[in-house]
């Protein structure tokens, strides 16, 4: 729900093509715990493909590097009480 | 719009016709039954097969989804056949996802910077008419291009071939308008921004600088034309910078400022983003002014080949003469000899070069035998003019970058 709404405010206030947004909907990440904090805090600059397309090739010091750049380099707003369930849930589903 | 759905549906009717033919053919061995379904070679990370698919960006063909926003898509390896591949089938690629419409008629370019004595604006008429115009062909080369074929794998945009295009550039040179904006002698370095942007401000914007030789080679340009169209939307309409023999992270899309510069830019997509570890590529050209301990700036391409008609794992008819294609590129000293092994690397033969187009586009070749039954593994090997040629090991670097290790397709007669 969170993201949906995310995603029409990104179409919304962006400008960018909607095609492929239509495409970025059918997204599914896997069930599992912490999929809900992942897709509202890792939508906001890129699709979640990202974290799809990026499996299962990195282990969890790899998933904390990579979270790590997000909001260390890229500016993403994540809580620092937050983190843990977002690595936890990247490794359990997208881990190696 | 249905078109992502219909893009899936492509992908599993694809790979359900794969194993069908396989199972047909009475090949039980898994290998076989693993062929590419299209969308990616056998060796990128599994979750990047399952999220690619087929899908159109408006004014494209069909290319392989890496991303949607992004958008990051891949040119598949069948459209490599044609000298200069076609403007709907030139891969995209994309840092940030805010991707602006531009109005050609409104659009400007900015030329400034601490070393710049004359800085100036101009519109698209006053580019196209005020300085010579120059027209070469050139590859744009993704600097990730087969990262994800990487071994081990690494992080990033899952590449598979297809990150690459050949055109034919239209434009004026860099150099007569910096010439213009008056640069002097103390500029280090020439930086480049586009229109893109980051959907949140904190994120670094995507701006990239050339060492001001380069900026000041003849063979840079400000291009407008992409095989005699003006380019696509996707590919950095109205105006793009062209880099050639150099990857194509320098050859800025959008282009909408030019900062010369007395100092090095400091930004993390040039500080941090696309360096390579010193000293491991036999490349030439450096970029002093970023050079750190350990790493520097991605510069040249580095020589490599691709076959492009021949499917991994494919079934093919013995005894009949098989014509295999390709190309070969290097950082722009142009290919000197294509070389061909049909049994895994151990004997080599001439392949034969197609028409030269000028040494920083991509060279076509050929090479035709008459296949025993049986399994054949094809390798292709370039080497350039300078005598540089591929590896047959990664030679692994973080990002994923400059891998020209020689390509091994598996066929059955
Ligand atoms: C503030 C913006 C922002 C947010 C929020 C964000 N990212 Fe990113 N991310 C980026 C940018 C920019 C890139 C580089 C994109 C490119 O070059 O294609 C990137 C790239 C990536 C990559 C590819 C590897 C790399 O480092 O380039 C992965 C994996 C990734 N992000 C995962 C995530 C995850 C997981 C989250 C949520 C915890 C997240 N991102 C949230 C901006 C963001």
């Amino acid at each position: 729900m969170a993201r949906k709404l995310l995603l029409s405010l990104i179409v919304a206030a962006g400008t960018f093509a909607s095609v492929a947004s239509a495409g970025e909907d059918n997204i599914q990440l896997k069930e599992g715990p912490g999929r809900e904090i992942v897709e509202t805090r890792c939508v906001a600059c890129h699709s979640l493909d990202y974290i799809e397309m990026n499996s299962p090739i990195l282990d969890r010091k790899g998933w904390e590097a990579s979270v790590g750049k997000m909001v260390r380099i890229m500016g993403a707003r994540i809580d620092e009480s937050e983190v843990q369930t977002i690595v936890d849930y990247l490794t359990t589903q997208y881990g190696k | 719009m249905s078109s992502a759905s219909e893009g899936a549906g492509v992908k599993n009717n694809r790979r359900r016709l794969i194993l069908a033919m396989a199972g047909s053919a009475g090949l039980s061995q898994a290998p076989w039954a693993l062929a590419d379904r299209g969308i990616g070679p056998a060796g990128l990370p599994e979750g990047a097969l399952d999220s690619s698919e087929y899908d159109t960006l408006p004014g494209k063909q069909p290319l392989i989804k890496r991303s949607w926003r992004p958008p990051n898509f891949e040119t598949p390896v069948r459209s490599f056949n044609d000298p200069y591949t076609p403007n709907e089938a030139f891969f995209v690629r994309y840092h940030l996802a805010g991707i602006p419409q531009i109005d050609a008629a409104t659009w400007r370019l900015r030329i400034g910077g601490d070393t710049a004595e004359t800085p100036l604006e101009l519109s698209l008429a006053e580019l196209q008419s005020g300085y010579p115009h120059v027209e070469l062909a050139a590859l744009c080369l993704c600097s990730g291009n087969r990262r994800g074929l990487s071994k081990p794998h690494v992080p990033g945009i899952q590449w598979g071939h297809g990150a690459m295009g050949n055109a034919l550039w239209k434009g004026v040179r860099l150099k007569d308008v910096l010439a213009k904006a008056g640069i002097t002698g103390r500029a280090v370095e020439v930086a480049f921004d586009g229109a893109d942007t980051a959907p949140i401000d904190a994120t670094p914007d995507f701006v990239k600088s050339l060492p001001a030789w380069k900026a000041m080679d003849e063979n840079t340009l400000i291009a407008w034309e992409m095989n005699g169209e003006p380019l696509p939307h996707w590919n950095g309409f109205p105006v793009r910078l062209v880099v050639p023999g150099w990857t194509a992270t320098y050859w800025m899309k959008h282009l909408t400022s030019i900062d010369v510069r007395s100092t090095p830019s400091a930004g993390f997509w040039m500080a941090q983003a696309y360096r390579i570890p010193k000293g491991r590529f036999p490349i030439v050209d450096r970029f002093v002014s970023q050079e750190a301990e350990t790493t520097t700036p991605i510069t040249e391409m580095v020589t490599n080949s691709l076959i492009t008609n021949i499917r991994d794992q494919g079934i093919y008819r013995a005894k009949t003469p098989l014509f295999v294609r390709g190309v070969a590129w290097d950082g722009g000293y142009g290919i000197d000899r294509v070389e061909v092994s049909i049994d895994g690397g151990r004997l080599w033969q001439a392949g034969v070069l197609g028409d030269d187009l000028g040494r920083f586009s991509w060279r076509q070749w050929s090479f035709a035998f008459n296949p025993e039954p049986g399994e054949h593994v094809l390798v292709a090997r370039a080497t350039n003019r300078i005598g540089a040629t591929q590896t047959f090991d990664l030679v692994f670097n973080p990002a994923g970058y400059h891998n020209n290790v020689v390509q091994r397709v598996r066929i059955r007669c």
